[in-house]
């Protein structure tokens, strides 16, 4: 069409225009239809099929390139990156699949979304086989989230897990020995009463929220969904979390809120905020990624914190509701999930076999800071050496309570985080069950969010 | 209302066989060429902007409204189903519908009322100026010329606890972003330093339009400064004052960069524009948002209507049509 058209405007010109306009107008029509054929065509005749990739981290790029390199023509992966939010990624990505579109190859899935897009169709199961392949070796926190009805829709690339970082000389003037046993929030909470310093959690009001109440009610025995929820149309899923656990939940949270040992901001604060309050003088305890280590180490280096700030920072398991009952570590990550439209599901599997990798995997923890799904990673001495908390970041993988594994995962989460905001408004006699009253209303379509 | 536009030739005529006595409606009302003409004209030349225009925004309205009646989700297109009014009595008798509608008015009627004053000022300010006169419009045009989500992530760091300036300069510790009445405040104050100018220019347009002779002769006629602005220059430009708080109001009812960036609606700060993009695009509940938005521009159409009739101004006589 754009061929066809654009001789015509040279021809219609030429009744008027001197010869040089002439000639300019030819090269833009030309230009044009240059352009227009160009974004139409976007097949490549080489003949590799073309895959696009959806990145949630720009630091993902390099693997794609590798993996090009080792496929030798078998594939061709191009990215695509997703916005910085997880909440921004599901959006964009939800939209895209819902119209169908075919460039959807290989998405980088924060795994509370999954089973959402798996019930939709969005996503491209993996066979048997492949999901044996993909589970080989993969601790099991990272591989639960994987699967939705006993099928495998996200090939576990990354966990994550949340530890409890603190400052020895904190710790020591509290008398807490959080190195060597495991310590509760209410602990946490009165050492840091004591030694006038801060508790630094994540009280904005997006998915890190989520994170921490759901960490803290699974710690307490508790859940948010009933366990078989999870193939019940919106309507019949039960929210549970009208309970001791939620009630425990609330008042650990509105503690630190109301108390001295609540950071400045804390209801508008996510990770990094977190971390400024951990890393001022009067920071104490924090729950964090592990990212932060490496971020310590940029802060050192850019003379944000004094030099030498590390040595007086440690880490141990995520904190304890119930005093002796093993907590429940905070869980994310990312998976690599095949789109339901790709039109070349064989290559994008291809490809997501050499993507995630333990060799991938090992390249990205060092470069990223993002902890790989695959156990033997741990055993590396390099991983080792980078990453002196390797072993309380496996036990984090191995412990982990995902978040709900729902198809209306997005209006859960939503529900919980308008109910369990602000920390220092709730009550532990009325939040849960304000909360679950107001997730099975969103769900049954009574109530907007 | 008096104006100084000229009327068509036509209407002349008319004016005149009307003063010779003669009732109007007596002949058979014939248009002339040139009225045909123009006519023929005006379509040609607006036609194609119309049909584009019904394309573009008719056709989507219409959707919007089909969609509004069913229960739809698009995650689960199977699942939908045909549910009437269900949607609008889902969100007329929730009470999230209507604190988002409050919190919405308030902003509106703070900020334009705040802007209204600020952009009188600002209008009187250029337009008098002697010296300087296009650098002083162009640095009071300057916020509208920032992309109001770029001004909003300015202000919320300016204002952000841990490493704004603002608490620094008063010496408070307040969390800005951490109760309804603080976030509230700096998302007014977003939004007024940004469409002040606005504001100003739209009335600046009206205060150019009073003749000199009009404010000369109160003069003479002895009227202090401010009964020359009460008595002349305010009704004089009724008509830009009424699009003035118009736009605005259209425009602030609709607020939503600022509190997407600012809060994320957290604390009470969603506003109804929020709630529709919440449903609409965070839950993908396609006859829900849908609903949400039908009952926003119900609501943006009452203001519309509510401001000409209230203002008593018909801006199609103004153009001496």
């Amino acid at each position: 069409m754009a061929r066809r058209g654009a001789p015509g405007v040279a021809t219609a010109r030429r009744r008027r225009s001197s010869p040089a306009r002439r000639r300019v107008a030819l090269a833009t029509a030309l230009t044009l239809s240059g352009v227009v054929l160009a974004a139409c065509g976007g097949g490549d005749t080489s003949g590799a099929p073309q895959l696009t990739w959806y990145l949630n981290n720009q630091a993902q790029q390099p693997l794609a390139e590798a993996c090009n390199e080792q496929a030798d023509g078998a594939y061709e992966i191009e990215t695509s990156l997703l916005p910085n939010a997880a909440a921004g990624q599901r959006e964009q990505l939800l939209r895209r699949l819902a119209a169908g579109d075919r460039t959807v190859d290989i998405l980088s899935l924060d795994p509370p979304f999954m089973a959402e897009f798996a019930n939709a169709e969005f996503l491209r199961p993996f066979t048997d086989e492949e999901r044996e392949e993909f589970s080989e070796g993969v601790l099991d926190g990272p591989l639960e989230q994987a699967i939705y009805q006993d099928t495998m829709f996200s090939a576990p690339f990354y966990g994550n897990t949340q530890l409890l970082w603190y400052k020895k000389s904190v710790a020591e003037e509290a008398g807490l020995d959080p190195e060597n046993e495991e310590v509760t929030w209410d602990q946490v909470i009165e050492a840091a009463e004591q030694t006038g310093t801060t508790v630094a959690v994540q009280g904005r009001r997006n998915e890190s929220l989520m994170v921490w109440v759901n960490a803290l009610v699974e710690s307490a025995g508790g859940r948010i969904l009933s366990e078989d929820s999870q193939g019940l149309p919106a309507d019949e899923v039960d929210a549970v979390i009208d309970s001791e656990a939620g009630a425990e939940a609330a008042r650990i949270m509105n503690t630190i809120a109301t108390s001295s040992v609540a950071p400045p901001g804390l209801s508008t604060a996510g990770e990094e905020e977190s971390r400024a309050a951990f890393q001022s003088e009067n920071g104490g305890f924090m729950v964090n990624w592990p990212y932060v280590w490496k971020a310590f180490e940029a802060a050192e280096e850019a003379g944000v914190v004094p030099e030498g700030f590390r040595d007086d920072v440690a880490w141990t398991r995520y904190p304890q509701v119930i005093p002796g009952e093993a907590s429940a570590t905070p869980l994310g990550g990312i998976g690599l999930s095949v789109g339901a439209y790709s039109e070349n599901p064989e290559a994008a599997v291809e490809a997501v076999r050499c993507l995630r990798s333990p060799e991938s995997q090992k390249e990205y923890m060092l470069t990223a800071g993002d902890p790989g799904a695959s156990e033997e990673i741990y055993d590396d001495p390099e991983i080792q050496e980078a990453f002196p908390m390797y072993e309380a970041i496996r036990e984090g993988l191995t412990e982990a309570a995902p978040r709900p594994i729902s198809a209306y995962y997005g209006d859960v989460t939503g529900a919980v985080q308008q109910g369990y905001h602000p920390p220092d408004e709730l009550v532990p006699a009325v939040t849960p069950e304000f909360t679950a009253e107001f997730i099975e209303g969103v769900l049954s379509n009574d109530q907007m969010l | 209302m008096s104006t100084t536009v000229p009327a068509a030739a036509g209407e002349v005529r008319e004016e005149v066989s009307r003063a010779d006595g003669r009732p109007r409606d007596d002949r058979p009302r014939r248009m002339t060429d040139r009225a045909r003409k123009e006519r023929n004209l005006g379509w040609l030349l607006a036609g194609p902007a119309f049909f584009v225009m019904l394309a573009v925004t008719a056709y989507p309205i219409a959707n919007a409204v089909w969609y509004s009646l069913f229960d739809f989700r698009l995650t689960d297109p199977d699942g939908r189903s045909f549910i009437g009014l269900g949607n609008y009595v889902t969100i007329l008798t929730d009470g999230l519908f209507w604190r988002q509608f409050g919190v919405t008015a308030a902003i509106t009627v703070v900020t334009v009322a705040v802007e209204f004053v600020l952009g009188f000022a600002l209008a009187l300010v250029m337009h008098r100026a002697l010296y300087l006169r296009k650098s002083v419009r162009t640095a009071i045009l300057v916020p509208y010329g920032i992309i109001t989500v770029v001004s909003a992530y300015a202000w919320q760091y300016a204002f952000t606890p841990a490493y704004g300036f603002v608490n620094p300069l008063f010496g408070s510790d307040l969390n800005w972003f951490g109760d309804t009445l603080p976030s509230l405040f700096v998302i007014c104050l977003s939004e007024i330093w940004k469409t002040t100018p606005f504001m100003s220019l739209l009335l600046l347009a009206g205060l150019a339009q009073i003749p000199s002779t009009y404010i000369e002769a109160a003069k003479v006629d002895g009227a202090t400064a401010w009964q020359r602005f009460r008595k002349v220059i305010v009704p004089n430009m009724k008509g830009a004052i009424m699009v003035a708080l118009l736009f605005r109001t259209l425009d602030a009812f609709r607020i939503f960069d600022n509190v997407f960036i600012m809060t994320q609606g957290a604390n009470g700060t969603e506003t109804l524009s929020f709630l529709a993009y919440r449903q609409t695009i965070t839950r993908v509940m396609i006859g829900l948002g849908s609903g949400v938005s039908v009952i926003l521009a119900i609501i943006v159409l009452l203001i519309a209507f509510l401001f000409i009739k209230g203002f008593k101004v018909n801006l199609a006589e103004q153009r001496g049509s």
